[in-house]
């Protein structure tokens, strides 16, 4: 099952990593003080960090999570990009880089105790900082998990060793060192995936190829395992269309979800929470040189991610059109039953057969015994076959693995398997490990400016000398990593990373865009307002998803675990619906409050980090098209001919 | 920050891609061994591209040096 990697590939292996660390160590006589560590001292290119600001995000979330979606989802999973973030990136650019970066705050929380208090930073910096573990966490999860499935290394020895590379360069060359090898990450990931991709496409027939299967897999996509309901069927256009299937409402298109859950609580609650205020992008904005290159980063950042669903979504396209084609001899990844388990699953299996068992127990007795997840449609057609008890083991076996639920998150090494003769394999992986890498450097920078400048200084030793918080900040990389470790081993709990993900900033991002928007917009807004605002924001995503479910899950970690008050045709739709109530949740609670309380920064104070009262910003560009208005409006119109290009 | 970062970029993709190429062009001899998926010797293909876009950023890092002095 494993694929044996020969010297070249060990060689691109070692190549890379050569590079990375040694990009850590050329810097290490750079970092002297605590901003140079932390904040790169403000000194970078506007396409270093234009670069890095994408490649920060390139974690497990983008190639396995969103591989896995366009398996899914089809190319509606491309709204994470058309209608979430590229209005968000322009946003940011345009409206909100001039306070982040023109208040001299160091994180995004220092924004906050500046406009507002210490409460809000408190708050914002607490969740913050458990939220970059956990993606961290979960980014070095899937990694290692990858790398097991693929390669046979043992699971906790590539998380320790990978996770050990990426703290020795980000110990040597700071948040300056994690933006360069960023950028080194972002062209490997591109230049390692794209042949990949290409071979995939040619060899599935084209886009017109993958577009005719996609077409057929719709009106039976319970024959790849694809839906629980073997009488299941979408329109024809239901993985090839971005628009279409949900006009049609949650049960026409895979995703479960609603157009207004799509614009309202993907397009803007969560994209614009994500984009505009987690601190792990905005901090490299904010290592940029000037107020110039700190508002063209998220736009130079714009051009990479609006092509990036060939990248990433496209092929777990490719993977379901291929499993289409019979003669392809390939399959949608599963997990594998263990010979040892068929036994005991084939026994479970008979017996709730000829007990005529309610089909929800069948499942379960035989999911228990096989140790992996089944396919409700095709364990049903088992179950139903007359010529069952009479089946030899031999014959039973493989219609058992066929039933076993896919495997989501394999898509990409399935095709890199496939595809991959020695040299480019070494190459694909190398992307791969980049993408986790850069992910995890991005969020252990964050965390440890926040931990250091937020919370360190702020609360525990304020007013130490500069050595020590240098001293600290170091301290903190190395408690930050093990930290990520050890969510990572509470994510392998998981099956679908990308759902968790979402969950976490849900609960995190969604109510804080609104503090910010009304922060930033608004001078009225007060202190005690969005510290009450943003804390009840927050409960209420907790409370949310402990009180509503999605279709066929279980109630625990998956939500409803006090009551079930709505139930939500897919996880996906329960996130965005989640995430829409805890912005107006904040928003409404935020300018409420702040109507009825004094306020207590006066417009002096406030100047510099609300938008009426600060002087406008002159461009520093001397041409026209140069300007970041100018730059975002033409990104914007390239983003809504996608949209309509996929309609 | 005194590190131009395409030099290591540069020159990275330069060995790997220079790594590839030849791999292709040796491993190609022997097409029973050597798997070349949907018909193309993608490692010559790719090692090549490689190759100038290594070159590509390393001539960019050096013209910048060169304006600088």
């Amino acid at each position: 099952m494993h694929i044996d990697l020969t010297w070249i590939d060990y060689s691109i292996l070692a190549l890379y990593t050569a590079f990375v660390v040694g990009i850590g160590f050329a810097l290490k006589k750079y970092m002297k003080s605590s901003s140079d560590f932390l904040t790169s001292g403000r000194s970078i290119p506007a396409w270093v960090t234009g670069l890095a600001f994408i490649s920060a995000n390139l974690g497990a979330l983008e190639l396995v999570g969103m591989a896995a979606s366009g398996a899914k989802y089809g190319i509606a999973t491309a709204h994470f990009y058309w209608v979430g973030a590229i209005p968000a990136m322009v946003f940011l650019a345009v409206f909100m880089m001039p306070f982040y970066y023109g208040s001299k705050a160091r994180s995004v929380p220092e924004y906050l105790k500046l406009r507002f208090d210490e409460r809000v930073r408190a708050l914002n910096s607490v969740s913050f900082a458990v939220m970059t573990v956990f993606a961290s966490g979960i980014s070095m999860n899937a990694l290692a998990k990858l790398l097991n499935q693929l390669l046979g290394w043992d699971y906790h020895m590539a998380l320790w060793i990978c996770s050990g590379i990426v703290l020795v360069y980000v110990l040597k060359g700071g948040l300056t060192s994690a933006i360069y090898t960023e950028v080194l990450q972002f062209f490997m990931i591109v230049l390692g995936f794209a042949p990949v991709v290409y071979l995939g496409l040619k060899d599935a027939g084209g886009w017109s190829g993958v577009k005719q299967q996609l077409t057929n897999v719709a009106s039976n996509p319970a024959a790849v395992n694809l839906v629980d309901d073997a009488a299941k069927k979408f329109e024809p256009n239901a993985w090839t269309s971005a628009w279409q299937p949900l006009i049609g409402g949650p049960s026409a298109n895979p995703m479960g979800v609603d157009i207004f859950a799509m614009v309202f609580g993907l397009g803007f609650v969560l994209s614009f929470g994500y984009w505009c205020t987690n601190f792990l992008v905005v901090q490299r904005a904010m290592a940029a040189k000037n107020m110039s290159a700190a508002r063209r980063t998220p736009l130079i950042a714009a051009v990479p991610k609006m092509v990036f669903p060939v990248l990433v979504i496209l092929p777990g396209m490719i993977a379901v059109a291929l499993t289409a084609i019979p003669d392809k001899g390939y399959r949608l990844p599963q997990s594998q039953i263990v010979e040892a388990k068929y036994p005991a699953a084939i026994a479970a299996l008979k017996e709730s057969a000829a007990q005529n068992a309610d089909l929800k127990e069948t499942i379960k007795s035989v999911s228990s015994a096989a140790g992996v997840g089944f396919n409700t449609a095709k364990v049903e057609a088992l179950v139903k076959d007359p010529a069952l008890a009479s089946l030899s083991d031999d014959a039973l076996k493989p219609r058992l693995q066929d039933a076993v639920v896919n495997d989501y998150d394999g898509v990409i090494l399935s095709l890199v398997k496939r595809y991959c003769p020695p040299g480019l394999l070494g190459l694909a992986l190398t992307a791969l490990l980049a993408s986790f890498m850069s992910g995890m450097a991005g969020n252990v920078t964050a965390f440890n400016t926040v931990w250091t400048y937020d919370l360190y200084q702020a609360y525990i030793a304020p007013h130490k000398s500069d050595e020590h918080y240098a001293w600290m900040g170091r301290a903190v990389t190395v408690v930050g990593i093990l930290l990520s470790i050890g969510a990572a081993y509470f994510a392998s709990m998981w099956t679908n990373a990308m759902d968790i993900i979402q969950l976490v900033f849900g609960f995190v991002n969604a109510p804080l865009f609104a503090t910010f928007l009304l922060g930033m917009f608004w001078a009225r807004t007060t202190a005690t307002g969005a510290f009450v605002g943003l804390l009840l924001g927050t409960a209420t995503s907790a409370l949310f998803h402990a009180m509503t479910i999605a279709v066929g899950n279980v109630p625990g970690v998956k939500g409803g675990y006090i009551a079930q008050v709505a139930t939500f045709p897919s996880d996906m739709a329960q996130n965005f619906w989640l995430a829409a109530f805890a912005f107006t949740v904040c928003f409404v609670l935020t300018a409420g409050i702040s109507l009825t309380t004094a306020r207590t920064k006066t417009d002096d104070e406030l100047k510099g980090l609300v938008y009426s009262l600060t002087p406008r910003l002159k461009d520093e560009e001397t041409s026209w098209y140069l300007k970041p208005a100018v730059v975002g409006i033409i990104l914007l119109a390239v983003c809504v001919l996608m949209n309509i290009i996929f309609w | 920050m005194g590190l131009d970062i395409r030099y290591p970029i540069g020159l990275m993709f330069s060995i790997i891609g220079a790594l590839m190429a030849v791999y292709g062009l040796v491993a190609k001899a022997d097409p029973a061994q050597y798997h070349q998926p949907a018909g193309t010797n993608i490692n010559l293909v790719w090692g090549i591209f490689l190759l100038i876009f290594g070159g590509w950023m390393l001539m960019m890092a050096i013209k910048a040096k060169k304006q600088n002095k």
